[in-house]
């Protein structure tokens, strides 16, 4: 069995915000989006960046008129928000941490736990 | 600082940024590779000129050009076009701003120079401009002069006096040939210069006999000749493309592969068999396509180069390629394969790019399955050692070079 990890209490997220607890020699990012939790190690699989520590933004996506197959611009997609590493850009998706660019990487994930007012991870 | 993300919701804001706290996993990474037992050279650094551009304009001594530049100072790096931090996503783009370093007198490209190095683990570092690579494409070549003899009096006064592991390069204005030549010959002896520097965002050819007393004292003074790319969007063929990603993956190549095609075709590798060609953020994955167009076409079109005495490819393996960025595919045969092809065990030098976006850890050579020690090695340090003919003594006082 893994150990657990005591992230803090639930008062202490705001929708959308998120805490950096310490692992050992590394650190796991922990999210609070739209009510869903979520865990991921701080380590980008490119080349080891601190992927928690940066931007979380929507999905680009292009607009694309499905008759003539013209482009008429991009938009941001709220309903799919990417975890960012800030050393190169690399984008994850926060649902299951797999990488946009390359499906073939993705950051390793963990399971969150809420018991009562506390939040645990298990890693 | 609040950083602009794609919506407020999801808003971040930074108090303070620290060059060291960005790269613990650098850190971490170096401690685990044990980078403190060999020498790392990083061939290939930036600092971004532009925030010190006023000192630099101090130093122009056109009293004309002087009043100009001070009151429009954006003239010196003519727009290339661009986002490179993909919408702020590469948060030291905008944090870089509010770090703090000490009023001590070092200057702040030092101490920022310092702190990277220190935190990947990389030992001396090969210091180029950044906004001054894309100075060829000025139509006003007496302003590419004036600033290039400015930025090597700031670069030789204010910089690299003021730490031994900080190297440069001599930037030669191109487009003026009797002046890249005599700044060769006024600053190419000083203290910590170990090349000399043709930006490659221009559209100089240069098998032009103009060049040919440049070459010939680099290659007299012993000083690789480094040609670093860049991009310009706003070139007539780049500005068909639409994304910066097209502009930048075919633009950082577009410029090195003619000036090669130039370098091999006219034969100058034959009339400069002593001088080291570098070819500097690049990548490598073009050199295998060009080398193999080049010599397909040489064995029907021999005639055409008269003075080569071997295939292109010969004279492309005898040069050096710095590595950033290095295109490194799910497939490593493939990466594999080029290292192979430019002879990568001593002819690849390790670069970084450091700040800029695409940049490269040593560990993207290091980590490689196919490498030996002494291989990574050579790649991360002793071929830039020996390029450059560069003491660490100090760091490692029982390196010795390779023959």
């Amino acid at each position: 069995m893994g150990k657990e990890l005591l992230v803090g209490k639930t008062s202490e997220f705001e929708d959308g915000g998120k805490k950096i607890i310490p692992n050992g020699k590394s650190e796991i990012g922990v999210y609070l989006i739209k009510g869903e939790w979520f865990a991921y190690q701080n380590l980008c699989p490119h080349q080891g960046g601190p992927a928690c520590e940066g931007l979380l933004m929507a999905k680009v996506e292009e607009i694309i008129d499905p008759e003539k197959k013209t482009y008429h611009g991009m938009r941001f997609n709220h309903d799919e928000m990417h975890i960012v590493c800030p050393w190169h850009g690399w984008e994850f998706r926060m649902e299951d941490g797999v990488a946009c660019g390359d499906a073939a990487w993705k950051l390793r994930k963990y399971d969150v736990e809420v018991r009562g007012e506390e939040v645990y991870v298990l890693a | 600082m609040e950083l602009p993300t794609s919506d407020r919701y999801h808003k971040m804001s930074i108090d303070s940024f620290n060059t060291e706290q960005l790269l613990t996993n650098a850190s971490r990474q170096a401690e685990a590779r044990n980078y403190q037992d060999f020498p790392i050279i990083d061939s290939d650094a930036h600092q971004y000129e532009s925030e010190s551009i006023q000192e630099i304009i101090d130093y122009i001594e056109d009293d004309v050009l002087h009043q100009i530049v001070s009151a429009a100072p954006g003239i010196m790096s003519r727009g290339r076009g661009g986002y490179q931090p993909i919408g702020g996503r590469v948060t030291r783009y905008p944090l870089r701003q509010i770090e703090e370093t000490p009023a001590d007198g070092v200057h702040r490209d030092v101490h920022l120079s310092r702190r990277f190095m220190d935190a990947i683990g990389i030992d001396y570092i090969g210091l180029f401009p950044t906004g001054m690579l894309s100075v060829g494409l000025m139509p006003q070549k007496e302003i590419e002069v004036a600033y290039a003899r400015a930025y090597m009096r700031w670069m030789t006064e204010k910089i690299l006096p003021h730490d031994p592991r900080v190297k440069g390069y001599v930037y030669l204005p191109f487009n003026t040939p009797d002046e890249a030549y005599k700044m060769l010959v006024d600053f190419g002896d000083k203290p910590g210069i170990i090349g000399a520097l043709v930006t490659s965002p221009r559209y100089a050819p240069i098998h032009d006999n103009a060049y040919m007393k440049t070459y010939a004292l680099c290659e007299e003074m012993g000083l690789p000749l480094t040609f670093h790319s860049g991009l310009n969007w706003n070139d007539p063929l780049m500005s068909v493309t639409n994304r910066f990603i097209s502009a930048h993956a075919l633009g950082f190549t577009l410029y090195n592969v003619i000036h090669m095609c130039n370098w091999i075709t006219n034969g100058l590798s034959e009339r400069f068999p002593k001088l080291d060609v570098i070819w500097t953020e690049s990548g490598l994955a073009w050199v295998p396509w060009l080398g193999q167009r080049l010599d397909n076409d040489y064995k029907m079109r021999s005639s055409e180069c008269p003075s080569l005495k071997k295939l292109p490819s010969d004279y492309m393996r005898d040069m050096y390629y710095t590595s950033q960025p290095m295109e490194i595919p799910n497939d490593l045969s493939f990466l594999e394969a080029t290292f192979k092809f430019i002879n990568a065990e001593t002819q690849l030098l390790y670069a970084s790019d450091y700040p800029h976006w695409d940049m490269d850890l040593p560990s993207t050579i290091y980590d490689l399955p196919f490498l030996d020690e002494a291989a990574k090695r050579n790649i991360l340090g002793g071929n830039s050692i020996r390029v450059f003919n560069m003491d660490v003594s100090e760091r490692y006082p029982d390196y010795h070079k390779a023959a």
